[in-house]
């Protein structure tokens, strides 16, 4: 009845905290965009998601949001803009801690070797990635595939020391080195399509592959992240424009 | 190959003495592997100090890297590297999360998410955007030294508009931000002395100035930030240095 009704939505309110408004702006391409979704997903919280055209003109609200670096993902939080994908992660974390698994381990020292691992591959590992797959040099290109290959074995022994047997570098359930890393299986899975080669070797990395896969079939992940396929038909779209061969090497 | 430099890294680990590998691995010790002029490194000592944890530093020669530096960071094999029971932390802003989740008086970072992760981009932004390009004109002479400075400036700009009204950048009390940039500005105003180019003129950057010079009175800070003169010495080796390599 009404008073019941009422009733109940004052008690919400109260303590499901304000009117939660969330908006999440990104691409669908974006891998660090997925990032949020995932851990959007994972805290099982609703939102409003909104698609960038960074090539075309980028939105107002997207240049309001983040007006330093104009770049995706920003989630709005009850209109308090949060940047940069790993903060926006733990800052999902942080708010609704009560909801879902925990994202960052609890322990402090796992903590640090979480962080280190995500700054190694967002400062690392990926640009390198991308630096060997966008160059027109066939030896630039072939020496960062080696030095991927290299940091790949790197990731391999991190987390079999880190998930100590389990399927995630976060134990029994995603966390945070999971989301980081996991987030760009997708484009490189596209990448070894496009470039019919493989990057991520079963027996160079076999515990690698095998957290791929358990990663890539997650609930939280499946349904969120692009397909690859689709990836793979962007990347061999953008790379035949006759502009976009002028900005590489 | 890629196995190669797995093994060396074990090769390596060999060569650390057993007795430095059961100094490090006492429980509770606290050793901080550093160099003396490094903002990166002296960051972490302000935050030990402003915690009252007691340390034992290690100054390393990065021009000849000790076994036990390459032992415990591999990845990287740089400074400052943290090692807390037995186990060593490496990069810097990891470091300063992992301090403030290990010792929980004087909060570095706030406690609201919202706020923590503002504290985050904002430390992100001096390591990341304005330390970057202003070494990319350390050394440099002429048009090029020109453009870092400008493309400096351009960045401080934003810092500018964020500190108006703010004692400390993200809370009421020294933070993440306040530390980490505090040494980047000390360093960035005493290499204007040397290089004779005003990267942080106070006409133009009258709130980064007022927030430095707060925060060079905070007792900790002072504590902590490279001796002036010394500083100075060094800067001014260092871009020699780099000025003869770049003409070469």
């Amino acid at each position: 009845d009404y008073l019941t009704d009422r009733t109940l939505k004052k008690f919400n309110r109260k303590f499901m905290g304000e009117r939660e408004e969330v908006k999440l702006l990104g691409t669908w391409y974006s891998p660090v965009v997925a990032r949020a979704k995932i851990a959007l997903r994972l805290k099982s919280v609703d939102y409003d998601y909104f698609e960038e055209d960074l090539f075309g003109s980028k939105s107002e609200l997207l240049l309001k949001s983040n007006p330093v670096h104009k770049k995706v993902p920003v989630l709005i939080h009850n209109n308090k803009p949060i940047m940069e994908s790993l903060n926006i992660v733990e800052y999902i974390d942080e708010t609704w801690s009560a909801s879902g698994p925990s994202i960052l381990p609890s322990h402090p020292y796992d903590r640090a070797q979480a962080r280190f691992w995500s700054a190694y591959v967002d400062d690392k590992w990926f640009p390198t990635f991308i630096a060997a797959t966008i160059t027109t040099s066939e030896d630039a290109g072939a020496k960062g595939m080696e030095e991927v290959g290299e940091g790949l074995l790197l990731l391999e022994d991190a987390f079999v020391s880190i998930s100590k047997g389990k399927s995630f570098f976060g134990g029994e359930t995603i966390g945070f080195m999971d989301i980081c890393l996991g987030s760009f299986l997708v484009i490189l899975k596209a990448r070894e399509r496009v470039n019919r080669e493989t990057i991520l070797d079963e027996s160079k990395t076999p515990s690698l592959c095998k957290w791929a896969d358990e990663f890539l079939s997650d609930d939280t992940v499946k349904n969120v992240v692009p397909e690859i396929d689709k990836v793979a038909k962007f990347i061999g779209e953008f790379e035949a424009k006759p502009q976009s061969a002028g900005s590489r090497s | 190959t890629p196995c190669r430099r797995l093994c060396t890294f074990k090769k390596e680990a060999k060569l650390v003495s057993k007795r430095e590998t059961m100094e490090a691995e006492r429980s509770e010790e606290v050793k901080l592997l550093g160099t003396w002029a490094s903002p990166f490194s002296r960051r972490i000592e302000i935050a030990l100090t402003l915690k009252g944890v007691p340390y034992e530093f290690s100054e390393q020669d990065l021009t000849n890297k000790s076994s036990l530096l390459l032992q415990l960071n591999p990845v990287h094999k740089m400074i400052p590297v943290l090692v807390h029971n037995g186990k060593p932390i490496s990069e810097s802003l990891v470091i300063l999360e992992y301090i403030d989740d290990t010792w929980q008086n004087n909060p570095i970072l706030p406690q609201d998410p919202y706020e923590k992760a503002m504290a985050r981009f904002w430390a992100k932004f001096v390591d990341e955007q304005i330390y970057v390009t202003a070494m990319k004109g350390v050394g440099k002479i002429g048009e090029e030294r020109d453009a870092a400075v400008e493309a400096t400036r351009d960045l401080l700009k934003l810092l500018e508009k964020e500190l108006v009204g703010k004692d400390f950048l993200g809370g009421k009390s020294l933070g993440l931000v306040d530390i980490v940039a505090t040494l980047v500005a000390v360093w960035l105003m005493r290499s204007e002395e040397i290089v004779g180019v005003k990267v942080v003129p106070v006409e133009i950057f009258p709130e980064i100035h007022r927030w430095v010079k707060n925060l060079l009175e905070v007792d900790v800070i002072k504590k902590c930030i490279p001796p002036e003169d010394e500083h100075l010495s060094y800067i001014k080796a260092r871009m020699d240095r780099l000025k003869i390599k770049s003409v070469q």
